[in-house]
């Protein structure tokens, strides 16, 4: 089935994507546009409440969340958002907001008393689901312009996509990384550590634990030989990306390997250029994965 | 808040975990340690979520969430799509950290609580997390001194323009802040 030339989301950046971890919000978008799908963002969008929140006030996380579901319910478009956390946020408080009556009672008379209020009409999406199931292969492959020669992925989904609710994909044994892979030629491998957990916040508060976590995703990759990692979470980017030397010399082992969005990758094949996905941005080099695309 | 001990503790403890979406599944626990196993994190922890699970029968609830046990989960899911009971365990550990904030039982070294704390302020203040702001708001609360192992990283986002520097107001503030108290109340 071929989607039609022209989709529309509306998009939800995420407070990551607006500053860390711009290089996914700019190659989300024009990875986009490049195939056809217009994302409106989502106007005067807040935090999803993350992890962080929901640690302090559960009920205040869900009302957070349900502001942008109330805002999205007007433009009647699916809230299309790239960050894992915060698709597993909203997504979580339209599930809950649908199955327990409490919850939403609860949701609508905060909303209400905000002068908003929310129906259940939205559906969240992560744009990995959009780019794998609402375009698929045919589209992707009718878009591509320079194909990988067998670049080697080890494709990282981290936790927040497939789990809970394991509807977009497997919770332990996800696939559609590996298929968008293959469609732009790249060869995603065997990786068994593609959804173990790096740590999230925890390398900011508990360090110790998640580079040792961080270590097994890294050094798993490069025993596999894997010329780079691709990932599909801001935070799991940041935690991969940045703290390699440390990591490196707390498992005494050498742990230095590419890193990159899978926007980056997609954009790459699709013609964009190096800072059209912002691969200046990354904190490892791209090189091998520059060098890897055809003419 | 009021002072709980022993079987009372116990009650009001499940009383808030049976209140939380599918919580009264903690009953179905067989003790079998998927969970446990399952978890990236229970190597650190000093109780298992096995054993938070049979702390919590036996009313020694107060012991775990005084430990750094819960402020090791990472939320990362595998124990709750893993559960064989069906436990949303996940929910349970987050239920737990309010819970030990509530009733004045934390890891007072727990610097995970501290984020938390100040992420909810940053969140407050603004509707979007400012992520400069957290941060100096996090080491500042923590350990200063901790700040200076970031020097290098800090350095590396500012010459890439990564680093966040001005927070983002959004326009609804006034009516996000309705909205928080209202559901506030309900608490």
């Amino acid at each position: 089935m071929i989607a039609p030339s022209k989709q529309a989301y509306s998009y939800y950046p995420g407070c990551s994507l607006t500053s860390t971890n711009r290089a996914y919000d700019i190659s989300t978008r024009n990875v986009a546009r490049v195939l056809g799908v217009e994302m409106i963002e989502l106007e005067d969008w807040n935090c999803c409440g993350a992890t962080a929140y929901t640690a302090i006030s559960e009920q205040h996380s869900f009302v957070l969340s349900a502001r942008n579901l109330a805002l999205a319910e007007k433009d009647n478009r699916d809230l299309v958002t790239a960050c894992a956390g915060c698709y597993l946020a909203l997504h979580k408080t339209n599930k809950y907001f649908a199955e327990n009556r409490k919850v939403r009672q609860e949701i609508r008379t905060a909303l209400q008393a905000g002068g908003e209020d929310y129906n259940g009409g939205v559906r969240v999406r992560h744009f990995l689901d959009v780019v794998v199931n609402d375009l698929g292969e045919e589209v992707i492959e009718q878009h591509v312009v320079r194909r990988f020669n067998g670049l080697k992925v080890a494709p990282y989904y981290g936790c927040q996509i497939t789990r809970p609710f394991g509807e977009i994909d497997d919770p332990d044994f996800p696939r559609c990384m590996d298929n968008l892979l293959r469609w732009i030629g790249a060869e995603p491998l065997d990786y068994m550590m593609s959804t173990k957990c790096c740590g999230g916040m925890l390398m900011t508060t508990k360090p110790e634990v998640s580079r040792e976590l961080v270590g097994g995703i890294l050094g798993e990759a490069k025993r596999i030989g894997a010329d780079c990692i691709s990932t599909a979470c801001p935070l799991c980017q940041m935690n991969l990306e940045a703290y390699q030397k440390k990591v490196s010399r707390q498992m005494k082992t050498d742990c230095s390997i590419p890193v990159l969005y899978f926007t980056q990758l997609l954009g790459i094949t699709l013609g964009l250029e190096p800072e059209q996905v912002a691969l200046e941005d990354n904190l490892t080099s791209s090189e091998p994965v520059i060098a890897a695309r055809s003419e | 808040m009021e002072a709980v001990a022993g079987e009372k503790l116990k009650e009001t403890f499940l009383k808030h975990i049976y209140a939380i979406p599918d919580g009264e599944m903690i009953k179905e626990c067989q003790q079998c340690g998927t969970c446990s196993s399952s978890c990236p994190t229970a190597s650190w922890m000093d109780y298992s979520p096995r054993e938070i699970i049979a702390a919590l029968r036996a009313g020694m609830l107060d012991r775990v969430l005084k430990s750094n046990t819960v402020w090791l989960c990472s939320s990362c899911y595998s124990c709750t799509v893993r559960c064989p009971a069906g436990i949303k365990f996940t929910d349970v550990m987050y239920e737990l950290k309010r819970l030990g904030n509530i009733y004045g039982f934390v890891d007072r070294s727990s610097t995970t609580a501290q984020m938390a704390r100040v992420f909810v302020k940053t969140v407050n203040r603004y509707g979007r997390n400012a992520e400069g702001e957290l941060m100096a708001r996090f080491f500042l609360a923590t350990n200063p001194l901790a700040a200076l192992g970031q020097l290098g990283l800090g350095l590396r986002m500012l010459l890439k323009g990564r680093f966040p520097l001005l927070p983002h107001r959004i326009k609804g503030r006034k009516s996000l802040k309705k909205m928080i108290e209202t559901a506030q109340k309900e608490v």
